[in-house]
This record gives C-alpha cells, sequence and structure tokens, in this order.
C-alpha cells in the first residue's frame, strides 16, 4: 500500500511509570492513514495501558503523543475520542441498560458531531454494517459475547474516527466469528481509517496486519512487516514460543531464525 | 430532537393537565387551591430532582439545600424591599451559582460517598441559616412582606405561581428527554469511562445537570418564601423533605417524564391517608410503606410494563429486578 508521507498518529518516547514501574518504556511509533497495525506481546506487556496512554485515560509521564500534527498529550479522553481516535475496550463497555440502537447513537452524536436524528441514521448505517440492524431495540445487556464485541465496533464507528484502535475484540469468538470480524475489520481499514489491532490470537493478526509492533516489558521489542516480525528470535523467545515458530515456518514456507 | 408520536402526545397530555389545572383554580376554594399549591410545589421539586437524580442517576439528597437557599435569597431580597418577582429571578440565579459550587468538588465523588456529601449540605446550611442572625434572622425567623389581596386572591396567585413553575420544570424535563444533553445524561448514568470515550465531557454534563436542578429547586423555594411570608432555619432546610422527594420520583417512577408527577400525587394521597388513620403512628407507617414499595418496586409505576406484571404473577423471586438495575423505562 502507498503510504501518505506525514503519519495520522504518532508516538514521541512515549513513557508511563507506574510507582516507578516502567509500563510502557520509552515507545516510538508512527501510524499512518489506512494502514492496519499489530500489536502484541505477552501479558502485562503494556499494550492495553499504551492504548490508555493514546485515548487519554492514562496520563503520559514523559513523552509526546501527535495526532494529525497537533499534540494531543495531556488532552481529556472525550476531546481525543471528538478529534478522532476511537478504542474499544478489552472488557467491553456498554450502556447497559439502553438499545443497542441508543448505544451506537452515542457515538455518532458526541464524537460524530452529530444532531439526534442524523445520529440515529448513522447509528442504523454502522449497525448494518456490523450485521446487528435486527437486534437495534434490544437492550445492550441482552445480547451475546460476539455481539456486544460487535456493539463497540459498531459504537467506535459511529464516531467517524481516523485512528481505531481495537482491544482484543476477537478474545472468546469462535472461529466463525472470527473471519466475520477479520473481514469487518478489513472493509472498515478500506475506508482509510487507521486500525490498530491488539490480539493475542496470532492467526488474526497476520491475516490483517501489514506490520506489527511487539511490546515486551513496555518497551518496542520488534517492529516491522509482520511476516518478518514473526520470524525474529526476540520475539519467538519472549512472546511465541518455539512451537509457533515451527508452525509459522511450515505454513509460509519461509525458513525460521533460532534464537539464540 | 427526535419527537415521535408518543412523545407528542405525552407533551400534548402534559399541556392539557396543567391548562386543566390552571382552569380549575376559577373554582376551587381557597383549602383546594392550598392542596393544589402543595402539590405542585412537591411535583417541581420532583421534576428538578429527576434530572440528576433519575436521569442522571446520582443519588443526590440535596434538594431542600437548593430550596431553602432560593427561600432565604428570595426572602432576603424581598426583605430588603425588592420586588416579588425580582427576588424570585434573584433566588434562581443564586441557586445556580450555589449549586455551581457545591457541584463542583461534589459531583467528583460518587454513590454513597455523593449522597453522604449532598446531605451534609443540608445540616451545614441550616447551622448557618440559624447561626448568621444579622442576615437570616437566625432561629427567631425571617418576616417577609405579605402578598396583597384577599385570601381567596392570594392563595389562586400563589396557586398559578407554583403550576407555572411545575410547568416550566415539565417542559425542562421533556427537553431533557429529548435532546443531546439528557441523552448524554442517561450514558453518565450507565457508564461514565464509557460516556467520556464516546465523547461527552463528563464532568461538564454532571455540573449542568445539578445546576439545572439548582436553579428550579431556588426557585420552588423562593415561592414558597413569598407564600409563607415567613422563613425559619428547621423549616427551610428540612432534612425529611430531602429524602421525600427521591422517594416520590422512585415511586414514579425514576428518569422518566411523567414519573415525578404521578410520584408527588401518590405520595401526598398516601401521607394524607396514613395522617389521617394513624395519627400517632405515621411516620412509621408511611416510612413502613416506601420501604415496601421501593422493595417491590424499585422501577417505580412507569418503569413497569404488562410483561412485568404478568412475569411477577407467576414468577419465582428471582425474576425481581435488582435495585440496582433500575431501568429506564418509556415513561
Amino acid at each position: 500500500m502507498t503510504k501518505a508521507t506525514t503519519p495520522v498518529l504518532e508516538l514521541k518516547s512515549v513513557s508511563r511509570l507506574f510507582e516507578g514501574i516502567r509500563a510502557v518504556d520509552n515507545v516510538s511509533l508512527k501510524l499512518y492513514a489506512g494502514e492496519i497495525v499489530g500489536l502484541i506481546g505477552p501479558n502485562g506487556a503494556g499494550k492495553t495501558t499504551l492504548v490508555n496512554l493514546i485515548s487519554g485515560f492514562l496520563s503520559v509521564s514523559s513523552g509526546d503523543v501527535i495526532f494529525d500534527g497537533a499534540s494531543i498529550t495531556h488532552k481529556k479522553p472525550h476531546v481525543i475520542a471528538q478529534s478522532g481516535i476511537a478504542r474499544t475496550f478489552q472488557i467491553v463497555q456498554p450502556f447497559a441498560k439502553m438499545t443497542v440502537l441508543e448505544n451506537v447513537m452515542a457515538g455518532a452524536i458526541y464524537a460524530g458531531h452529530r444532531g439526534m436524528v442524523q445520529a440515529r441514521d448513522k447509528a442504523i448505517e454502522c449497525l448494518e454494517f456490523t450485521k446487528l440492524a435486527h437486534l437495534k431495540d434490544m437492550p445492550a445487556s441482552e445480547l451475546a459475547l460476539a455481539n456486544r464485541k460487535r456493539l463497540e465496533l459498531a459504537k467506535s464507528l459511529a464516531m467517524n474516527p481516523r485512528v481505531l484502535m481495537l482491544d482484543e475484540v476477537n478474545a472468546g469468538l469462535n472461529s466463525s466469528e472470527i473471519d466475520e470480524a477479520i473481514r469487518m475489520i478489513r472493509s472498515i481499514a478500506a475506508t482509510g481509517i487507521t486500525i490498530v489491532v491488539i490480539e493475542h490470537l496470532m492467526r488474526v493478526v497476520t491475516a490483517l496486519a501489514e506490520r506489527t509492533v511487539v511490546l515486551h516489558h513496555g518497551a518496542v521489542a520488534s517492529e516491522g512487516p509482520t511476516d518478518e516480525v514473526m520470524r525474529d528470535p526476540k520475539v519467538i523467545e519472549a512472546y511465541l514460543g518455539n512451537k509457533f515458530a515451527q508452525r509459522f515456518a511450515e505454513t509460509s514456507g519461509a525458513p525460521v531464525a533460532r534464537p539464540a | 430532537m427526535i419527537i415521535d408520536r408518543a412523545f407528542a402526545l405525552k407533551i400534548a397530555f402534559g399541556v392539557l393537565l396543567f391548562a386543566c389545572g390552571a382552569g380549575l383554580s376559577a373554582v376551587l376554594d381557597n383549602y383546594y387551591l392550598q392542596v393544589g399549591t402543595t402539590l405542585a410545589m412537591l411535583c417541581a421539586l420532583c421534576w428538578a430532582w429527576n434530572i440528576v437524580g433519575g436521569y442522571m442517576g446520582y443519588p443526590a439528597l440535596c434538594m431542600i439545600s437548593f430550596f431553602g437557599i432560593g427561600a432565604y435569597a428570595g426572602g432576603i431580597a424581598q426583605a430588603a424591599g425588592v420586588s416579588e418577582s425580582l427576588a424570585w429571578l434573584i433566588a434562581a440565579g443564586v441557586g445556580a451559582l450555589f449549586a455551581l459550587l457545591l457541584g463542583v468538588p461534589l459531583l467528583r465523588l460518587k454513590g454513597h460517598y455523593f449522597a453522604v456529601g449532598t446531605i451534609a449540605s443540608v445540616e451545614v446550611l441550616r447551622e448557618v441559616a440559624n447561626n448568621w442572625e444579622q442576615l437570616t434572622g437566625g432561629a427567631v425567623g425571617l418576616n417577609l412582606p405579605i402578598h396583597a389581596g384577599s385570601p381567596d386572591e392570594v392563595g389562586r396567585f400563589f396557586y398559578l405561581a407554583m403550576l407555572g413553575l411545575a410547568f416550566l420544570a415539565f417542559l425542562i424535563t421533556a427537553l431533557v428527554d429529548r435532546t443531546k444533553f439528557g441523552f448524554g445524561l442517561r450514558c453518565i448514568r450507565q457508564n461514565e469511562q464509557a460516556a467520556s470515550m464516546v465523547g461527552i465531557d463528563v464532568f461538564k454534563y454532571k455540573v449542568g445537570a445539578f445546576v439545572l436542578t439548582g436553579v428550579l429547586g431556588a426557585a420552588t423555594g423562593a415561592i414558597y418564601a413569598s407564600m409563607v411570608a415567613f422563613l425559619e432555619p428547621k423549616d427551610a432546610f428540612n432534612l425529611i423533605m430531602t429524602i421525600e422527594i427521591p422517594v416520590m420520583v422512585m415511586l414514579g417512577g425514576m428518569g422518566t417524564i411523567f414519573g415525578p408527577l404521578i410520584g408527588g400525587v401518590s405520595y401526598v394521597i398516601l401521607k394524607e391517608f396514613v395522617w389521617a388513620y394513624f395519627i400517632n403512628w405515621h411516620s412509621g407507617i408511611l416510612g413502613l410503606i416506601v420501604v415496601t414499595v421501593i422493595y417491590f418496586l424499585p422501577v417505580g409505576v412507569l418503569g413497569l410494563t404488562w410483561r412485568d406484571i404478568f412475569k411477577k404473577l407467576g414468577a419465582s423471586k428471582s425474576t425481581r429486578p435488582a435495585t440496582s438495575d433500575i431501568a429506564r423505562s418509556t415513561s
């Protein structure tokens, strides 16, 4: 794909300390329009913390977050959401007692800057895209897990984001649900939205991400085209393990470097 | 603003109801005008509380702080020679300012902490009113100029004034129910983190709702002060009332347009009945009834659907909604 010359989102040496522990350590990243970037790493590597820093839920200890040419480093979450960065939560956070339609409308009204009536139209459009339209009048709390994950996706889409961070939207889904989700994420990226996929499911990362960033102990352990990263000895040692590397090599037919 | 048929019918019904209420003032005698005035006052307070307590879901127990602040602000202004209507406006302004000053620190708290903080404001204000004698007259009380006219005229005047304020509170509630602002409050009630994630300025919305409630509460207090023409701290900052208002709204249905009206009216009827038959035990019996109703009907009268009623008739205990599940009904 052709990359724009200036990144949509750029992290400059971003760190976050929790009482002396560096949860995110000196992370620098550039994200370009329309690309899908995988963010992987072991549990506790700082993936979700990084998302929280970008979306303003946690404040950055040092470093800078640049979105669209302007710093959003110490902006409040709602300001960042309004400016065009959407995220989903690992543990889904619907407005439980509101209907599916109202949930998605919320995204369209505030971050999407729409009036109530236009927000409803936009919400229906997003629900059709995520195949939830037939459930629109159901309370969000009554949805099954796969549909709740899709609801998070629909809600974020209604926000008209330019960057969308998906924090484990596929965890707990079955195989065919994952295939469906992969298709959806691809077509979202095709509209020019930059997507960050945080996943433990390597199958999803390899299917979606052109580029992958590996976090380990809060720092970037490896970064580059996904298939190269998968063969990086450091990554295999820290996260993937030799068994996976073997399997990946067999399926992709490329030689695997042995960890030292 | 989404205006569907159901909403238009509700508004039309409300307008009709208030028009009838205003029309009745021509025929009612003084006793019924008094009852009607009290009812309109309680409903105005219920509608005001419903914005913060119902739509936003914050257990504010400071309705009477707003009411008392308004009563004293209006009363002091009138005692200083300001005209009645201007005093009411001043009271509303003071109410807004007070709600802002109280809301900015308190709205950072949640749940029980918020409830305790708000209830403390009632106690503090009563002590201030008791002790700041130069301004409030202290425990001796504050005399206001008496509204000129025959008892019937005065009764009718205050009945219409309270009814007008209740109508205003009703219209504001209808707006809150249908606009971006009210929609945001409902999101905040469900999940504040998710609300800020979809771009809602949560704190600004919360303070805004608190101020709206404060303005309406203070205006009600000011009209009340002019009506009774005498204020004392234990009357203006009545701790029982600050609990009764939320109970009324819970009875009717929180976060609904007509819940405050239904709750207010049914509570007053219930109270009159208990007063009439159990004069010595009225507080205890009323308390028991309130607890029973909240326990078995946590969603309020308007929260019930036919489906719920049938379910309840033949259902096991587990289908009873938890108190935390107080759902927004379609009023």
